[in-house]
């Protein structure tokens, strides 16, 4: 594997991580099976891209954040107001979106910013000649380090912990007069920011945005999530906030590398579905087959003592 | 147990990495990177290979049919497998992997990417602006952002397009069923060929002073709903080069045949599963001419004298039987 390939795959896994971050404050700490992800992260692609194309690069990647707290107050009002399954919620945001996001890029399912200035073509020129091929490389991590620590510090504040607590035991967040269906929306809101703050950047990355972009992030997101929380089970003796940020924007980098890993190993492509489904399984169920093997190895010393 | 998983883990990825290099020669991990160092001229020079990538966007009959006739024509014009190394990667219709795949290629230090379909080719235009590329089956590539002006291309991108001849479709349908006063134009907006396709349809019909009616689609299932709309509002219907549609042809021409509406088409494909008639691009002729252009960038010529190629040569296609059960008469066009 050549250094451009994994530094790629860290590019790539840097933008992705968002999508991890989303995940662990929607599914993890607001136990919600957030599926709006698919729909916000290309409406955050189209508003940014749209924005990038008109000359506002950096202003693109606020929009896109903006749009995707939009796009989670969508969903948090169908759940909290209107009393509809998350899931469903989700489902049917994500449906919304796909017809606005058309809209969004002006009526084209394809917006490219090949010929326009990017935060990454921006941040690039202004870095010294050596270090220009790892402007994006940079630019990603100071994007992604920006928002985990804005993520861990909210998480810490008086309505974080009660966004935290409302994922925990919702009766009890409304005994203490916290109105639990606000803090709902700050997390769904939030979470969807960082979406589609992921989704401007990717287009910004690649160079153009299309209508397509979005589908299967959910997957995505979720496999990042669970890998990141393994490793960070492995290492870290008491798991907390910071550990499990810290273990999504890994898990984030791990995936696409292993992706990147699999392709210059002349996997088939069409067989990377297949790679991941694997990844993933191997890695949910870890902490099973661990267990197992525990309750065997002390099985096994119970019958040697018994013998003895 | 933690310590044994770690290791093991460790030891996978370090392998992995070594491995990898198997596929394409050592890594050339030294040099500081291809992406945005000076232009590069590919060598032809006698004994080292040339290395080229070719990344698809997705399974699909009419991609495969370029590739295979880009790959035959490459060889025929002399850069057969002792000259050339293709290493073929397909997208799978996804983002993320087409990124990837066009990164694994500078990083390989590919001396050509050829790029089948807009998406393939705007991944592989992000991942360097040094590497000569080739697009081919890009409907629009001043749309897509590829080249500033056909004729001359200003950055490392040349290739064929796939614009199709809407004119010449309208043309036969006046002629093969005139006084046709409203076209229902049935497309997947989802899909950029498609809505590149129809904004030209739509310039066309409203120089003509033709009214139409637009029923868009967003997966297969849904052709057979929209095609029932038009029916009784128009008089004929258009479907441009979408694959969505394509899926679906025999449901739409199905329906067509019964409401005794003429189905034109962008694709040849799409007449045999049961249109009436296209004017239509030739994708084996389409991968002929990428071969072609692609030789002669190989062979040293920069990439900004090879203006894109739209494609020259149509052929009318008709399916004589849907003309039989609409009673239109077109054994002019039948071979």
């Amino acid at each position: 594997m050549s250094a451009v390939l994994l530094r790629g795959a860290a590019e790539q896994g840097l933008i992705y991580s968002l999508v991890a971050l989303a995940l662990y404050l929607s599914y993890r700490t607001l136990n919600i099976a957030d599926l709006t992800v698919d729909g916000s992260f290309t409406l955050g692609a189209a508003a940014g891209a749209m924005l990038t194309s008109l000359g506002h690069p950096v202003l693109g990647l606020f929009a896109a954040a903006a749009a995707g707290v939009l796009a989670g107050m969508v969903t948090a009002l169908l759940q909290t107001e209107l009393k509809v399954q998350p899931i469903l919620a989700g489902i049917i945001t994500m449906t919304a979106l796909y017809s606005i996001n058309l809209r969004v890029m002006g009526n084209r399912s394809n917006l490219p910013l090949l010929r326009v200035e990017t935060v990454y073509t921006l941040f690039a020129a202004a870095l010294p000649e050596t270090l220009r091929p790892w402007g994006k490389f940079l630019l990603s991590l100071l994007i992604t380090a920006a928002v985990s620590a804005s993520l861990f510090f909210f998480l810490r504040t008086r309505l974080g912990l009660s966004v935290r607590a409302t994922g925990d035991n919702r009766t009890m967040v409304s005994a203490s007069s916290i109105n639990p269906a606000f803090t709902t929306t700050v997390g769904l809101a939030l979470a969807n920011a960082m979406v589609a703050l992921s989704g401007g950047m990717l287009a910004q990355y690649q160079m153009f945005s299309e209508i397509t972009l979005g589908t299967g992030m959910v997957v995505i997101g979720l496999a990042s999530l669970i890998i990141g929380e393994v490793i960070a089970d492995l290492f870290v003796r008491s798991p907390g906030v910071g550990s499990a940020i810290l273990g999504a924007i890994l898990g984030a980098v791990v995936y696409r590398i292993i992706i990147a890993m699999a392709l210059s190993a002349s996997v088939s492509t069409s067989d990377l579905k297949l790679v991941s489904a694997l990844i993933v399984t191997a890695a949910i169920s870890f902490p099973a087959v661990r267990d197992r093997y525990r309750l065997f190895r002390l099985r096994k010393e119970a019958r040697r003592d018994a013998d003895a | 147990m933690k310590k044994i998983f770690a290791a093991i883990l460790a030891l996978s990825l370090l392998l992995t990495a070594c491995s990898g290099a198997s596929s394409s020669a050592p890594a050339p991990s030294s040099q500081p990177e291809a992406a945005s160092s000076s232009q590069e001229a590919p060598s032809a020079s006698s004994g080292e290979t040339l290395k080229i990538g070719l990344v698809q966007m997705m399974e699909h009959p009419s991609l495969d049919e370029i590739r295979e006739a880009f790959l035959a024509e490459l060889k025929a014009q002399g850069y057969d497998d002792s000259k050339v190394v293709i290493d073929y990667q397909n997208g799978q219709g996804d983002m993320g992997t087409l990124n990837t795949i066009a990164q694994k290629f500078v990083g390989d230090g590919v001396d050509m990417i050829v790029a089948i379909a807009t998406p393939a080719a705007q991944a592989a235009a992000a991942a360097t602006d040094s590497t000569p590329i080739i697009f081919s089956a890009v409907t629009d590539p001043v749309d897509a952002g590829l080249v500033s002006d056909l004729e001359a291309p200003d950055r490392n991108l040349t290739g064929t397009s796939d614009a199709i001849p809407v004119d010449r479709i309208f043309a036969l349908a006046d002629e093969l069923t005139p006084g046709i006063k409203t076209y229902g134009l049935l497309y997947n907006n989802g899909e950029s060929n498609s809505v590149s396709v129809i904004r030209d349809v739509k310039v066309a019909l409203n120089a003509a002073g033709i009214a139409f009616e637009e029923a868009t689609v967003i997966n297969s299932s849904e052709v057979t709903t929209a095609a029932q709309s038009l029916v009784g509002k128009v008089d004929a219907i258009f479907s441009p080069i979408d694959n969505t549609v394509a899926y679906a042809m025999p449901n739409l021409a199905q329906i067509a045949i019964e409401a005794k509406l003429p189905v034109y088409v962008a694709a040849d494909s799409m007449v045999n599963d049961g249109g009436l008639a296209t004017v239509g691009v030739n994708y084996t002729q389409l991968g002929k001419q990428t071969a072609q252009m692609a030789a002669e960038v190989l062979s040293g010529k920069p990439v900004s004298e090879v203006p894109v190629q739209v494609l020259s040569e149509y052929a009318t296609v008709v399916n004589p039987d849907t003309a039989a059960a609409i009673g239109v008469d077109v054994s002019k066009y039948v071979k």
